[in-house]
């Protein structure tokens, strides 16, 4: 029986105790005295919940602990078999062989590299059926233990919603705290996967080496090329200088535009077609970026004479980077220009100035402080952006400020350093959560700021 | 009065210095809104260059360069019936017959010393299941039409190598070739010959994921939302959660890769590159996003519902089940589906937890390796044969289409249902 099959039937019996748990507490209305309800203190529905849920929950619980704890009693049963004796004593070696035995004995995989592990094959098979149906046994008895447990609870004045109640607040609060343990998920996997890392590779190298050219074994106390300045720079390059130089210019004129001088019909259809910039896949722009931008920036620097123009340049990346952000800082203008009180507005036009006039001089001062918190988003945004840079710049490494070079930036090399098979204890999988770590830390920050500006900002008006 | 006289600055509005003071402020006005306007429009314009592209592009990836090749099967079969290769042992019988072979010798009886490499290599394939569907075909000469070697597909659309060019000349005279609709692109799987693969295999692992990001986020985004709003107390621990998802919303999509490698993969062991772990690790990605617009419809159901249920008797939890959650709904929905496109569209967390490899055939259960759609974009884009570029254009506007269409779902929704207050 498959995993999937035993959930099933758990909610299959679970909805079996709905109905009984309903049915039985139906009859108690049914024949009970005085008034349509007489003396039941609950709607028969929730006596069928609370049968369901005391059968399924603690089911549940348990197929999850199992899960995680069954692989463990298995190798175990397996490693204390006489057949087990043999295996080399070498770790890694030791694990490669469990591994593939217990792939081939799941069905996973059809023939096996190495010889030991053909002969572990039906250790395996008979360990994981095994507890396999222990686990399936206990599964069932603790649901039948706990629906039968509920069923004798149920009496006309048992008080059945109140505790169904307070399971459903229960897992409210749960849903709740899953974002918690996400981002303690995300915190805990990059520091550890980075201390593991920087237990081979110094701090320092990593912060301020001027050199990413990344070995796959490391030497203590050597350079080891994990120098991450250039990458640092080509990133704050890309995403901060060249697409901002774009996003900013054309995003904020565009929000002032639209909220300031179109007609209702043009803001009616422009604003859309400005979200859709902002729904466009990053994939589908790093091929625009990559097969349509990239060779026209090139021949542009071409004709301007710089002849070592590449075809993955900076510039290319940067730009089409940058219209993807307009949409967002267009949205936060947009947003932080309509919260400036109207009678600023309104005063500075009865003085007699102009529109533009207005919204240079009275409009934007006011709005700036939430502008800035949307242009930092927008930063955050854009160093965090991968598909964009993995495809139209490049992957060398290049501390230069020639937009038309190739420039690698963080992401870029996370995922460089991810590809190809590698074990998950190497330099170049750790070194990736350095930079991930280096990454979140960033962005984290920039965002912090700018919710607590623009934050700040608004309360200054309201 | 003596101070007027001394200030410089004009007073009559009909002077000379007044007039040209006061175009020049009007010029100024007329030149920033045009550059209001020419953001507007160079926006635009980048949109409308970049969908144009796609759309020159890939549409021909959806065509396909067919050749007319005579099949003198009587011949070539030496005397199979419709009979024989029809029933229950249709399959076998069609593999004694040898169709590749066969393919074979009526390509080159035609077209001679041409007929090297000018056949696709899924060509055999597709003879036989057409033998398969329509098995009296087998009785008589028959002209078939069978898609060319992406070389020769690429010389016959735009231009390509040379030497293909040349053939291509050649055959266009003897009217040999004709452009049909390529079905294998929608039905198909990854393949290495660009004239051979589809989608099919990317779009269903895509949809696997997505069946897996759904079930997990929505409900979780969903009572997270309405434990934040309705329940929550104003403590630490509320702060916090907070403070979690107005982050986990901005955190860069490859850090939630990093987590799905570290955590989903190589902790839980999980199967590398599976629907399973894409969608956990896309649904860690989109709960905030449900979150953040669930909390917005449910702040939007203006307390005097509340009040109503809980002076009629509600408790608390059926105030919020019974009347605000199907208030809140459809504005719920709307922020649902836009955090589902942004998923869909999702290709750098995919890549982390392994989704890279060629996949040749589309995945059969959750737990099988598979590619989504955007993963598949990018391993065609970075492709060196010419013929995948109109092949990832054409996926793009796949993607494209499905992405508009849930974004204009959630705008039909937002307008059919919400309700001002």
């Amino acid at each position: 029986m498959t995993g999937t099959a035993l959930l099933f039937l758990v909610l299959g019996l679970g909805l079996i105790g709905w109905i009984a748990g309903r049915a039985r507490a139906a009859v108690f209305v049914r024949s009970a005295k005085g008034g349509p309800r007489g003396t039941v203190n609950s709607l028969p529905f929730y006596h069928g919940w609370f049968v369901a849920i005391c059968a399924i929950v603690p089911a549940l619980v348990f197929m999850f602990i199992w899960q995680s704890i069954s692989p463990a009693l298995v190798t175990n049963m397996v490693l204390s078999a006489p057949a087990a004796a043999d295996l080399p004593q070498d770790g890694f070696a030791r694990a490669a062989i469990l591994s593939e035995a217990r792939a081939i004995a799941q069905g996973f995989q059809t023939a096996a590299f190495q010889d030991a592990s053909e002969k572990l094959v039906p250790l395996y098979k008979n360990a994981l059926s095994y507890y396999k149906w222990i686990g399936v046994a206990a599964t069932l008895l603790l649901l039948f233990a706990g629906g039968a447990f509920a069923f004798t609870r149920i009496k006309p004045d048992f008080r059945a919603r109140s505790k169904v109640e307070r399971v459903v607040m229960f897992g409210l609060l749960v849903a709740s705290l899953i974002a918690i343990l996400t981002t303690l998920g995300i915190f805990a996997s990059l520091i550890f996967e980075s201390w593991r890392f920087f237990s081979m590779v110094s701090p320092f190298e990593f912060l301020f080496g001027t050199e990413w050219n990344p070995k796959s074994t490391v030497t203590p106390g050597a350079d080891n090329g994990y120098g991450a300045i250039p990458l640092f720079w080509g990133t704050i390059f890309i995403g901060a200088i060249i697409a901002m130089i774009v996003a900013i210019p054309l995003g904020l004129m565009s929000a002032i535009f639209l909220t300031q001088y179109a007609s209702a019909t043009v803001r009616k259809w422009m604003k859309p077609i400005l979200e859709i910039l902002a729904g466009v896949p990053t994939v589908v722009y790093g091929y625009f970026a990559a097969l349509t931008v990239a060779p026209a920036v090139r021949d542009f620097a071409v004709m301007l004479g710089v002849s070592n123009a590449a075809s993955d340049n900076a510039l290319a990346a940067g730009i089409v980077m940058g219209v993807m952000i307009i949409p967002l800082v267009s949205s936060m203008s947009d947003d932080s220009i309509a919260a400036v009180p109207n009678a600023m507005r309104d005063g500075s036009l009865a003085m007699g100035a102009t529109k533009s006039e207005t919204i240079k001089q009275v409009l934007l001062p006011a709005a700036l402080p939430g502008v800035v918190g949307g242009v930092l988003l927008a930063v955050s945004r854009a160093i965090g952006e991968t598909m964009i840079v993995v495809m139209a710049a490049g992957y060398t490494a290049n501390l230069t400020a020639n937009p038309f070079a190739t420039i690698t930036t963080v992401t870029v090399q996370i995922v460089a350093l991810l590809t190809g098979d590698q074990d998950f204890g190497s330099p170049h999988t750790l070194a990736a959560f350095a930079l991930g770590l280096a990454l979140f830390v960033t962005t984290f920050f920039l965002n912090y700021v700018a919710l607590r500006v623009v934050k700040k900002y608004r309360e200054a008006y309201e | 009065m003596s101070n007027a006289i001394m200030d410089p600055t004009p007073t009559d509005w009909n002077g000379q210095i007044m007039q040209k003071r006061i175009a020049r402020r009007y010029a100024a006005e007329r030149r920033f809104k045009a550059m209001g306007f020419v953001a507007v429009a160079l926006s635009t314009l980048f949109l409308a260059f970049l969908l144009f592209t796609m759309l020159g592009q890939g549409l021909r990836g959806f065509q396909r360069t067919e050749i007319a090749v005579d099949f003198d099967f009587p011949a070539l079969t030496s005397g199979a019936t419709a009979a024989s290769i029809s029933g229950p042992n249709a399959d076998a019988a069609l593999n004694s017959m040898d169709v590749p072979g066969i393919v074979e010798l009526a390509v080159s009886q035609q077209y001679g010393d041409l007929s090297e490499g000018l056949l696709t290599a899924g060509a055999a394939g597709n003879v036989r299941q057409m033998l398969m569907d329509n098995p009296s075909l087998v009785t008589a000469k028959q002209q078939l039409w069978l898609p060319v070697d992406s070389r020769l597909d690429v010389a016959f659309k735009r231009s390509g190598e040379p030497e293909a060019e040349k053939t291509v000349a050649v055959l266009a005279q003897k009217d040999a070739l004709r452009t049909g609709f390529n079905w294998t692109f929608l039905t198909g799987a990854d393949a290495t010959d660009p004239s051979a693969v589809g989608i099919w295999a990317a779009f269903k692992g895509s949809l696997m994921t997505m069946a897996i990001t759904l079930m997990l986020a929505f409900p979780i985004g969903v009572l997270a939302a309405l434990y934040l709003e309705e329940y929550a107390a104003k403590n630490r621990l509320t702060d916090m959660i907070e403070v979690s998802i107005n982050n986990l919303a901005a955190v860069p999509s490859i850090i939630f890769g990093l987590l799905g490698l570290a955590v989903f993969l190589t902790l839980f062991g999980m199967p590398r590159s599976s629907a399973l772990v894409g969608g956990l690790t896309l649904a860690l990605m989109t709960m905030p996003v449900i979150v953040i617009a669930g909390r917005n419809a449910v702040k939007s159901v203006p307390p005097s519902i509340r009040e109503a249920a809980l002076g009629i008797g509600a408790s608390p939890v059926q105030v919020v089940f019974h009347h605000v959650l199907p208030l809140a709904l459809p504005g719920i929905l709307t922020g649902t589906i836009i955090g589902m496109a942004r998923a869909l569209g999702e290709t750098a967390p995919l890549l982390m937890i392994g989704m890279r490899a060629f996949i040749p055939s589309a995945p059969q259960g959750f737990t099988d390796a598979t590619t989504a759609l955007p993963v598949q974009i990018y391993l065609w884009s970075d492709e060196v044969n010419q013929g995948f570029v109109e092949k990832t254009s054409a996926a793009i506007i796949v993607l494209l289409i499905f992405l508009l269409g849930m974004n204009a779902l959630a705008i039909y929704l937002r307008n059919r249902f919400e309700t001002r207050w």
